[in-house]
């Protein structure tokens, strides 16, 4: 194969691995440059106390999308890093709720809502199919289109109006600009049930159940629906890291690690390589970052080279991180009344209802952490008993909310938070915090510094309507594309955002090679 | 039994707008209205012996020129003089006074923030930008996004090109100001809290978000873009109270022969054979009529005063789901005099315009999560106007009529609205207000307290939803009042909506009345009564 | 802060009291907030002080802000399209600055005073695009025009009266040249510059010496050495057009106040195409202006002079004589010592060409009779009124 040029990717995490991949299969001489010793970046395994690992920042993924996986070659252990698990939110009496992909089950929950929820989900995933189109390509710029974008908004009306239907067109058009809380109150009377679902549609955004526009958000969650349950990684999330790294240096993207990028150098307004922080100066045809917007425009390159309002806009994202992240050794396995051992190996929600959802987010618009936060509650360990030492177990736990502005500041507020958090599981499982050998909280303000996100949002940003299509990271920079020319964004900054899916950097690698084929 | 072309249900300014361009294109018109007098929500009452209470809506901005123009409302007695001034107090006994001269009002804003003062012209233009794409929408039928009919796919393309009468960056531009909230908008200009919270408290004005709910900033809108004689963004006192709106347009409506009766509730609207032929009272009268109009609310029309048969499945359960939560309460109060507000100057002209009393966002983001829980605001956001200052109908000389707007106040205060928990209601605002004016309440000869409760139970609002309907993303244009009847006709024939439950929306614009009046005359083959929009090159 | 008395729209500035009372006829505009003298006595009278002798004109209003900090250059840089690396202290230049899209947000002047930093001059008011240009950037702005007093002193006498009023160190002072100097004990900054295309200074003072400055000059003409006479903005409208001076906001509509999107101009179709330099570090605007440069240019703000002696008021031209209109007309003056009709206008460009022919259609009235004429018009590559002593140096004394 001809050489096409060459690249250089900064930052390892499994948006960068996939660009890389796609641009070495396509002759690209590939080259990613890993601040961190690890590769995976938000997707990696950590070792948090000796003989403890868990998945440092996301711990549960979907499917990553088919075509992904079949391009790259990621097998079945790509396709399926690990067993799949229901939603199980936990009822302080034990009338806990499971929640699978089309079915829910439980004490005291009424056949209506039994069936509404199979014929909302089965609604809900049909939306967020008719976004596939958007999902897959660069976002169509609304001006001086060109024919993929042209192709892009045909394929997605044509799916709108043909594959919906004109009923389901026009709800989707109405519930779509709508929050969860009311379309909830729609469909359901289980507090316990909306509880669950708001959680689902609001956690690791800064919104609540009752924010107009977090029904967007909730279909961005079912998009990884469609291609399968949820998947809890065998050996946590990096091995998913591992695995495209596998391919990465199957297909000759050289990866170094230890690594980190002190600036992108730009000459003549174009990308020409990057400064390493020890001094050395890599030369590349192109550079891409993985890193988020402001990382990218605002620190690596610098606003020198850049216009001031796009500057601006970049600087007034909204990148807070909402989500803290603990991890705990425990001795023995936990109890909650009511949950078998396999239950315990689900994803566990402490959602109860929409209020608690509501005002668990309530703190979190006054630089608060919540005083009562919504949990999202793994034990890895169970299903891969390499995590931790034998008979012992690993847990890890997603709190909401927990802002990376916190008024009084992180420093002196991240042990209440986290006894708050284990006081809150002990509520469900009585004697928990006895059971705790170790444990590690990462705020915010610490998934920045570990993971050099900024604001340590996961998503690289919020996925408000105003930051997503052809808005993110910003408009000016929607399309992959930046305006340092040989510039290109790969991540979760980019659309369409954050999870773990591979999607950004799929759709990054299509969008550099199109571009280098003039089309 | 008598016969009418059209019957218009309800007497509010919509309905009565309606009637009046259907009488002009020269059919028999009767306005029914259940109350003994006109005017809905747009109503001045004598409710105090020498005072006018508009006790619904108080200012006007909105109500559309071309409207004012076709129907020669001007000599039928409406009079719109432009407010002035305005402030919003801080706690720190400061404040921010909107001056409405250009020169001092900047260097006011100035005096809170240099930047801010800059920024202000940035906004300003940006703001215009909007409104002039919005404005070109508001004497339009919304076209079905769904639908494969022409006529919506020239609508669609007309829409199109406005959007492209904009440079790209401003299209995006546009679609993060229609999707955000206020008080993010407004950041990413200014940075002074009282200017930030002076700006964004009209964006939550009837709603129930707060100002971090995305969508507000549009709400803005819905009330900056209002023209008097041209100026967008001016909002007006009308002379003798909003209820000479009512009756202005009520005497251009009887000029063209139409009918207006009061004291007429509807039972229910009279469905044979899947047409509208006319209503039945509930003195169980029968009166006739080719074509039925609601000017009620999506709920009242469709789950009060229609019979569940006649209606598809799909639009029961849309009414039954729509949004129309009520956030707003209202006190009317008669004072003995001017009251004083120490932190301004004597003579001050900033009492001219709204006052306000919230000097964060955050005090108003609290205020709204009461709301959430079914409480009204500890803390409130008031918008008081004295607009007796103007217009001397409104109050005996010297004394004065104060009209206090609030925000937020529930539909159902927890365990239900009792009179003691109406007057601690009450309390709570007069408090807010008596912060800031020491002799406020010993001023007070005689106060009307109103919840959403009494507000529903006069004007027939449901929720005492002043917009009747939320203004939300997913209750606008092609979505209002539900997805496929936004076109101003009902589900069965010969009967429409023509209330603010429909395009576009609240604020006494008069444009839902006039754009369904516009979709009637077409079905019935008549001469187009109806203003167009007068454009802006 | 301190509350204003609402009764005190415009604000004041320290000159006010001898402006005041010099002022015949009491006719104040606002300016910048600012209460400004239209007129003094005639409209005449105090152009030809301009062109004739020595007017004072107080330019307290005109927008002010220092930029200091260690990026101040960088700054700088990114800010206008102009490369000021070279500008060296003491000097001035002038500079337009764009918006992402390369269209105009305003123009100005930039100081170099040397280890105070810079002070940029701006019609309008910019602190919200300078601080959004300094994001990322070591430097400080801030807005002084109510801090710093200023006078333009212009005509060709200017030299001579401020050397009789006591102020030294002007005789070597080039255009665009800066010199700190003291006058009966307060520091004074004079610099060559101007907006009226003649001989003239502007000096600027601390606020609490304006006073002083203001009678040290005008103690020339009580000392019967030479005239000297306030203008107002009337008399400065006329000698800036013939100048070719552009006004941001009346011949052309900056970018931050355009509401409809083809209504802002880029510095090519101002004239402004010179002080675009590409050769310099990136600034604000550079990619769209580049892209613009590679296209043909679309319209032209012009220098246009009409025959005849009506001069064209908001008129619209034509590429001849009922031909196709093909422009407008943004301001216009008589101007008295040329003779002629002079304007600024936007004229189209077809493929890049302007139009061989370009007529004018004029709306006048003599006692309220309205006619129209037509007038062939020329435009002018040149200022129309550029005399020799302007830039001589050391200037003719009188």
């Amino acid at each position: 194969m001809t050489r096409s040029g060459s690249a250089i990717i900064i930052g390892a995490g499994h948006n960068g691995l996939v660009c890389a991949t796609y641009l070495a299969k396509a002759g690209y001489a590939v080259q990613i440059l890993e601040a961190r010793e690890v590769v995976g970046g938000g997707a990696s395994t950590r070792e948090f106390a000796e003989g403890f690992r868990v998945s440092g920042l996301a711990h549960v993924l979907h499917p990553l999308n088919p075509k992904i996986v079949k391009e790259l070659g990621l097998g079945a252990k790509g396709a399926k890093p690990g067993t799949a698990i229901d939603t199980i939110s936990l009822d302080r009496d034990g009338r806990h709720l499971t929640l699978s992909t089309d079915s829910v089950s439980g004490a005291g929950l009424s056949d209506a809502d039994a069936q509404a929820y199979s014929a909302f989900k089965r609604e809900f995933r049909r939306y967020a199919k008719a976004l596939e189109p958007m999902t897959m390509n660069k976002p169509p710029r609304l001006k001086d289109m060109d024919n993929t974008d042209k192709l892009t908004l045909a394929k997605l009306g044509w799916k709108l109006r043909f594959g919906l239907g004109k009923i389901s067109m026009r709800e989707f058009l109405r519930v779509g600009g709508s929050n969860i809380y009311d379309v909830l109150n729609e469909f359901f009377e289980d507090q316990r049930l909306k509880g669950a679902i708001a959680a689902d549609a609001v956690i690791g955004h800064h919104m609540g159940p009752r924010t107009p526009t977090s029904v967007l958000t909730y279909l961005q969650r079912l998009r990884g629906e469609l291609y399968g349950a949820e998947i809890l990684p065998s050996g946590g999330m990096g091995e998913v890291a591992n695995i495209l790294a596998g391919v990465a240096e199957r297909a000759g993207v050289k990866i170094r690690t230890e690594a980190p990028v002190q600036r992108i150098v730009v000459t003549d307004h174009k990308a020409t390589g990057v400064q390493l922080q020890s001094g050395e100066s890599i030369e590349a045809d192109i550079v891409i970052s993985n890193a988020d917007a402001k990382a990218t425009f605002l620190h690596l390159v610098g606003t020198e080279y850049l216009d001031a309002m796009f500057a601006h806009r970049v600087h007034k994202t909204r990148t807070e991180g909402t989500v803290a992240k603990l991890h705990f050794a425990l001795k023995d396995l936990p109890r909650i009344e009511g949950l078998s051992e396999a239950q315990l190996g689900q994803r566990l929600l402490v959602a109860p209802d929409m209020r608690y959802v509501e005002h668990a987010f309530n703190h979190a618009k006054y630089g608060r952490y919540s005083d009562a936060p919504v949990l999202e509650i793994t034990i890895p360990s169970l299903a891969d008993t390499s995590l931790a030492p034998a008979g012992q177990h690993v847990m890890s736990v997603s709190a909401s909310f927990a802002p990376y502005s916190l008024k009084e500041g992180w420093d002196k507020s991240t042990g209440d938070f986290a006894d708050k958090v284990v006081a809150l599981i002990a509520d469900y499982a009585p004697g928990f915090a006895a059971q705790i050998i170790a444990r590690e909280i990462l705020t915010p303000v610490d998934i920045e510094r570990e993971y050099k996100v900024t604001g340590g949002h996961w998503h690289h940003g919020e996925m408000s309507i105003g930051q997503s299509f052809m808005m993110r990271p910003v408009h000016g920079a929607a399309q992959y594309d930046t305006p340092i020319e040989g510039l290109f964004l790969c991540g979760a900054a980019a659309h369409p955002g954050g999870g773990i899916t591979g999607i950004p950097g799929h759709n990054a690698a299509k969008r550099i090679l199109a571009m280098k084929a003039g089309r | 039994m008598k016969s009418y072309d059209a019957i218009v249900i309800g007497a509010g300014h919509n309905g009565l707008a309606n009637a009046a361009f259907l009488a002009k294109a020269g059919l028999d018109v009767l306005v029914v209205e259940k109350n003994d007098y006109i005017g809905g929500a747009t109503v001045s009452r004598e409710l105090h012996e020498g005072w006018q209470y508009s006790n619904c809506s108080y200012v006007c901005s909105l109500f559309r020129p071309e409207i004012y123009q076709a129907l020669d409302l001007g000599r039928h007695g409406l009079e719109v003089v432009p407010l002035q001034g305005g402030v919003t107090f801080k706690q720190n006994g400061d404040y921010y006074g909107n001056y409405h001269q250009p020169a001092i009002r900047r260097r006011e804003i100035a005096r809170h923030s240099k930047r801010d003062a800059d920024a202000a012209i940035r906004f300003d233009a940006d703001l215009m930008k909007w409104c002039r794409l919005i404005r070109g929408f508001l004497l339009r039928t919304p076209p079905d996004p769904a639908s494969f009919k022409i006529r919506d796919a020239m609508e669609f393309a007309s829409l199109l090109k406005s959007f492209y009468s904009l440079s790209e960056s401003q299209i995006y531009e546009f679609i993060r100001f229609f999707t955000m909230s206020i008080a993010e908008y407004l950041e990413e200009y200014f940075e002074s809290d009282v200017i930030l919270a002076h700006f964004s408290g009209g964006s939550i004005i009837g709603t129930g978000l707060g100002v971090y709910s995305p969508g507000t900033a549009y709400v803005l809108l819905h009330h900056a873009m209002g023209d008097i004689d041209g100026n967008v963004g001016s909002w007006g006192f009308a002379r003798g109270g909003m209820g000479s709106i009512a009756k202005a347009i009520a005497s251009a409506l009887q000029s063209y022969g139409g009918n207006i009766r009061t004291g007429a509730e509807v039972q229910e609207i009279k469905v044979r054979g899947r047409k509208a032929r006319g209503v039945v009272l509930k003195s169980g009268e029968e009166i006739s009529a080719r074509v039925v109009v609601s000017n009620l609310d999506a709920k009242r029309t469709f789950l009060g005063i229609m019979n569940p048969k006649d209606l598809p499945e799909y639009v029961i359960r849309r009414a039954e789901n729509f949004k129309i939560r009520g956030s707003s309460g209202k006190l009317n109060i008669a004072l003995d005099g001017m009251p004083d507000f120490p932190a301004l100057e004597k003579g001050s002209p900033l009492t001219l315009g709204h006052m306000h009393f919230t000097d964060t966002l955050e005090r108003l983001e609290r205020a709204y999560d009461d709301w959430k829980d079914d409480r009204w605001s500890a803390d409130p956001y008031v918008d008081l106007v004295i607009p007796s200052q103007y217009d001397p109908t409104l109050a005996p000389a010297g004394k004065h009529m104060v009209s206090v707007f609030v925000q937020y106040c529930p539909v159902e205060a927890e365990g239900g609205w009792t009179e003691e928990k109406r007057e601690a209601f009450g309390a709570t605002v007069i408090d807010q207000i008596a912060n800031y004016s020491p002799n406020f309440k010993d001023l007070i000869l005689h106060v009307e307290i109103r919840t959403p409760s009494e507000i529903e139970a006069e004007t027939g609002l449901t929720g005492g939803n002043i917009f009747q309907g939320e203004l939300t993303l997913d209750q606008l244009m092609f979505n209002r009042p539900f997805p496929g009847y936004a076109q101003y006709r009902g589900p069965v024939k010969n009967m429409y909506m023509c209330g603010s439950s429909t395009h576009p929306g609240g604020g006494v614009m008069g444009a839902p009345g006039t754009n369904a009046a516009r979709e009637i005359l077409r079905d019935l083959g008549k001469v187009n009564t109806t203003p167009e929009d007068f454009g802006d090159d | 802060m301190e509350k204003h008395d609402f009764r005190e729209v415009l604000q004041r500035s320290p000159f006010f009291p001898r402006a005041d009372a010099l002022s015949q006829v009491k006719v104040w505009s606002p300016w910048n907030g600012y209460q400004t003298a239209r007129i003094y006595d005639t409209l005449a009278s105090e152009y030809f002080a301009i062109r004739s002798s020595c007017s004072v004109f107080d330019m307290t209003p005109m927008g002010k802000y220092r930029i200091t900090g260690p990026d101040a250059i960088r700054f700088l840089t990114r800010l206008v399209t102009r490369d000021i690396s070279k500008l060296k202290p003491g000097r001035v230049t002038y500079v337009v600055w764009c918006n992402d899209e390369g269209q105009v947000l305003d123009d100005g002047t930039i100081f170099h005073l040397g280890d105070d930093g810079y002070r940029l001059c701006a019609q309008h008011n910019q602190l919200d695009w300078l601080l959004i240009s300094a994001l990322g950037m070591d430097v400080t702005i801030e807005e002084e025009t109510h801090e710093v007093a200023a006078l333009s002193v212009q005509g060709p006498t200017s030299y001579s009266v401020l050397e009789a009023a006591g102020i030294d160190g002007l005789q070597e002072l080039k255009p665009f040249d800066i010199v700190n100097t003291f006058l009966d004990g307060f520091d004074v900054m004079v610099s060559r510059t101007g907006f009226t295309g003649d001989l003239g200074y502007e000096l600027w003072v601390d606020p609490n010496d304006a006073l002083a400055l203001w009678d040290a000059i005008f103690g020339v003409k009580a000392r019967g050495l030479y005239d000297v006479r306030p203008i107002g903005l009337e008399a400065l409208e006329m000698v800036r057009i013939e100048a070719g001076f552009i006004v941001p906001g009346d011949d052309f509509n900056t970018a931050e106040t355009a509401v409809r999107a083809d209504r802002s101009r880029s510095p090519f179709e101002l004239g402004l195409g010179w002080v675009v330099n590409f050769d310099k570090p990136y600034f604000t605007g550079k990619r769209a202006l580049l892209e613009e440069h590679a296209r043909p240019i679309k319209r032209r703000l012009v220098k246009l002079s009409t025959e005849g002696n009506k001069p064209p008021h908001d008129s619209f031209l034509y590429d001849g004589k009922n031909g196709q209109r093909i422009g407008t007309i943004k301001t216009a003056i008589w101007s008295p010592i040329l003779k002629s009709n002079l304007a600024m206008a936007e004229v189209e460009y077809i493929k890049g060409k302007r139009p061989a022919e370009i007529w004018a259609q004029i709306y006048y009235q003599k006692e309220l009779e309205w006619k129209v004429v037509w007038e062939r018009c020329e435009i002018s590559g040149k200022p129309f009124w550029n005399p020799p002593r302007r830039n001589a140096t050391p200037p003719e004394p009188f």
